[in-house]
C-alpha cells in the first residue's frame, strides 16, 4: 500500500480536534450533532485503518457497529432537537439549561 | 508516502469538516458535512474495506445526513441563519482545536506506529460476516434491539401531545 498508518491516523486526529472545537465553541444544538458525527466518523476512520495495516477483521466488524449505534444516537438526537425546539422554540442550548418544560 | 487520491480526499473531509461548523448557513452547513461523511467513505475504499465504504454510504449520506437536512428545515428561518457564539470563547476553542492537534499529532508522529506498513492482502468482507455470525452474535442481537428502542423512542419523544386522533388524520 502506498498510504502508510501514520497518515490515516493524522487525518482522524485532525478530524478529533474538529470536532472538538465544534463541541466547546458551538452553542447551537444541531451543530453540536454536526461535531459528535464527525468525532465518531475519526473513531470509524482509526477502526478501520488498524484493522487493515494489522491486518484483522475486527477493526471492520466494530466499524460497522460503531455506524449502526451512531444511526441510532442521531434518530434519538435529532428527535430531542425538536421536542426542545417546540418547547422554546429556539435551539441554543443555552436555553435548555432547565430541563423543566 | 501518499498519494494524490488521499490527497484529495484529505482536502475534501477536513475542508468540509470546517465548513460544516463554520458556514452561516445550516442547510449548506448540513450540505457540507455529507462531504466530510462521504470523504470519509472515500478512505475506507482506499483502505480497501468497499463493504464497509458502501454501508458508510447508505447509512450517513443516504439516511443520517438526509435526516439532519429535514431537520434543520423544521426550524425557523431565521434561526438556521443565525450564529450563536462568543468571540472569546471562539478564539479559546481555536486554541484548544490546535493544541489537540500538534500534541497528539507529536505523540502519534512520535510512536511505532509510523514504521507500520502492510504487504499483506486485505481482510476478505466474508470474514467479517463470519465474526457477525459466530463471535459476534450476541453483539449483533443487541445491537438490533438497541436499535429498534431507539427508533421507537425518538417516534415517542417527537409525537406531538397536543394533536387529537382525529386531528392527525385530517
Amino acid at each position: 500500500m502506498t498510504n502508510e498508518l501514520i497518515d490515516f491516523t493524522l487525518v482522524s486526529v485532525a478530524m478529533l480536534a474538529i470536532g472538538i472545537y465544534g463541541l466547546a465553541v458551538k452553542r447551537n444544538f444541531i451543530r453540536m450533532l454536526f461535531a459528535v458525527e464527525i468525532i465518531i466518523n475519526a473513531a470509524n476512520l482509526n477502526l478501520v485503518a488498524f484493522g487493515r495495516f494489522l491486518p484483522h477483521a475486527g477493526g471492520q466488524t466494530m466499524a460497522l457497529f460503531s455506524i449502526a449505534i451512531a444511526a441510532a444516537e442521531v434518530a434519538v438526537g435529532l428527535s430531542l432537537i425538536i421536542v426542545a425546539y417546540r418547547m422554546y422554540q429556539n435551539v441554543d442550548i443555552a436555553d435548555f439549561r432547565s430541563l423543566k418544560g | 508516502m501518499a498519494d494524490a487520491a488521499f490527497l484529495a480526499l484529505t482536502v475534501i473531509t477536513i475542508g468540509s469538516a470546517i465548513a460544516a461548523l463554520e458556514m452561516r448557513s445550516l442547510i449548506y452547513g448540513s450540505i457540507a458535512l455529507m462531504g466530510t461523511l462521504g470523504g470519509i467513505a472515500g478512505f475506507f475504499f482506499l483502505l480497501d474495506a468497499p463493504f464497509v465504504a458502501l454501508f458508510q454510504l447508505a447509512v450517513y449520506v443516504g439516511s443520517i445526513a438526509v435526516l439532519i437536512l429535514f431537520t434543520v428545515m423544521l426550524v425557523k428561518r431565521e434561526l438556521i441563519f443565525k450564529m450563536i457564539e462568543d468571540r472569546r470563547r471562539k478564539f479559546a476553542g481555536i486554541g484548544l482545536m490546535l493544541i489537540i492537534m500538534v500534541s497528539l499529532g507529536a505523540v502519534f508522529l512520535d510512536s511505532g506506529i509510523k514504521t507500520i506498513t502492510t504487504d499483506e492482502l486485505a481482510v476478505d468482507f466474508r470474514d467479517i460476516g463470519k465474526n457477525f455470525v459466530t463471535y459476534y452474535w450476541p453483539a449483533l442481537i443487541l445491537m438490533g434491539l438497541v436499535l429498534a428502542g431507539s427508533v421507537t423512542g425518538a417516534l415517542v419523544l417527537a409525537r406531538r401531545e397536543d394533536v387529537e386522533d382525529d386531528q392527525r388524520t385530517n
